[in-house]
C-alpha cells in the first residue's frame, strides 16, 4: 500500500486524540496538560504539510511555521504564568486556581 | 518504495508510542524526554513529506526551546508530583469514552472514503521542482513577499512573548544593592545635609546621633 495523505492524516488524528486524552487524563498537572496541548499543535502541524504535499502546495508549510511560532510563545507564556503561580500558592495543582473566584 | 513504507512506519509508530508516553508516565522528566522524542520522529516524517525546513525548524524550535524550557520548568519548581496524580484512575473512564469516541471517528472520516480527496486544487503557489530549488528556497521565497505581513505579526507576538514572560516572572528583590537615578537627582540640600553646632574644642568627642 503507497503512504498517502491518509496514512498522514491518521497518525495526525492519533497524536490529536492523545493530546485530549491527556488533557483529561492529569487534570490537576499543569506541566502535562500544557505537554499535551503542545502534541495536538504537533498533530495540526503533521495535518497541514501532509495537505500541503499532497495538494502541491507551498503556502500550508507557511502556516504550519506559523503554529509553530504561536506554539512556541504559548508554551513560554504558560510556563512563566506556572512559575508565578507556584511561586504565591506553592503548588500547581489547577484545582485551585479559582482562588480569584468571587 | 518498500524503503519509504518502512520508514514511515518506524517514524509514525515511534511518534505514537511516545505520544502515549508522554501523558502517561508517572515522572514528568520523562514526559518531556518522551516529548523531545515525538518531536524527533514527528521532523522525520516532514522530512518524509519534503518539508525539510519545517522539518529542521520543529527540531530547533520544539526540542531545542520548548522542550528544554519544560525541563527547566519541571526541575527547577520542586512539586510532589504524586499528588498531583491523585485523579488519574478517576478520570480515566472518561477520558477513555471520550478519546476512543474521537479516535474512532476522525478514522473513519480518513478511512471509509467518506471525504472526498479529489479537491479541486486552487494552488496559490506551486512548490517548485525540489532540484531546481530547495525547499527552503521555495518557503522564503514566498514568506518574505506574499505573507511579509503575516512573517512581521509572527515576529510581534514572539516579541509579546517575550516581554510578557519577563513581566511576569520578574521579581523584585531587595536585598540587592541597586543605583536608582531619579532618587539620586531628586535629592536636595535640605533634607541631604544636616548642620550641627559644635562647641569650640568640643570638636573631638562629638558624635553624630
Amino acid at each position: 500500500m503507497e503512504i498517502g495523505l491518509t496514512h498522514y492524516l491518521t497518525v495526525a488524528a492519533i497524536l490529536f486524540t492523545l493530546g485530549v486524552f491527556g488533557i483529561f487524563l492529569n487534570r490537576k498537572n499543569v506541566i502535562t496538560i500544557l505537554m499535551s496541548i503542545e502534541l495536538m499543535l504537533l498533530a495540526v502541524n503533521i495535518n497541514l504539510v501532509a495537505f500541503s504535499t499532497y495538494l502541491g502546495d507551498m503556502v500550508g508549510q507557511v502556516f504550519a511555521m506559523l503554529v509553530l511560532t504561536v506554539a512556541a510563545a504559548e508554551a513560554a507564556i504558560g510556563l512563566a504564568i506556572l512559575v508565578v503561580y507556584f511561586r504565591n500558592r506553592g503548588t500547581i495543582d489547577v484545582e485551585d486556581v479559582n482562588v480569584m473566584k468571587g | 518504495m518498500i524503503v519509504e513504507q518502512i520508514t514511515f512506519y518506524i517514524f509514525a509508530v515511534i511518534t505514537v508510542i511516545s505520544g502515549v508516553l508522554v501523558i502517561g508516565s508517572r515522572n514528568p522528566v520523562h514526559s518531556v524526554l518522551f516529548l523531545i522524542l515525538a518531536f524527533f520522529n514527528s521532523a522525520g516524517l516532514f522530512v518524509l513529506m519534503g518539508a525539510e525546513f519545517i522539518a529542521m525548524i520543529l527540531i530547533i524550535v520544539y526540542v531545542g526551546a520548548v522542550a528544554v524550557l519544560f525541563l527547566f520548568v519541571v526541575m527547577m519548581l520542586h512539586i510532589d508530583f504524586s499528588k498531583l496524580r491523585a485523579g488519574f484512575t478517576r478520570y480515566l473512564p472518561i477520558g477513555c469514552v471520550v478519546g476512543i469516541i474521537l479516535l474512532v471517528e476522525l478514522i473513519l472520516v480518513l478511512t471509509t472514503g467518506t471525504v472526498d480527496f479529489n479537491i479541486p486544487k486552487n494552488v496559490i503557489s506551486q512548490i517548485p521542482n525540489p532540484e531546481a530549488i530547495s525547499n527552503t528556497e521555495a518557503l522564503g521565497n514566498l514568506l518574505y513577499t506574499q505573507y511579509a505581513y503575516l512573517f512581521q505579526i509572527a515576529g510581534f507576538i514572539l516579541l509579546i512573548a517575550m516581554v510578557g514572560a519577563i513581566v511576569l516572572t520578574h521579581k523584585k528583590r531587595n536585598e540587592v544593592k541597586k543605583q536608582k537615578i531619579s532618587d539620586q537627582v531628586n535629592r536636595d540640600p535640605n533634607t541631604a545635609v544636616t548642620l550641627h553646632k559644635i562647641e569650640t574644642k568640643e570638636g573631638g568627642t562629638w558624635k553624630s546621633d
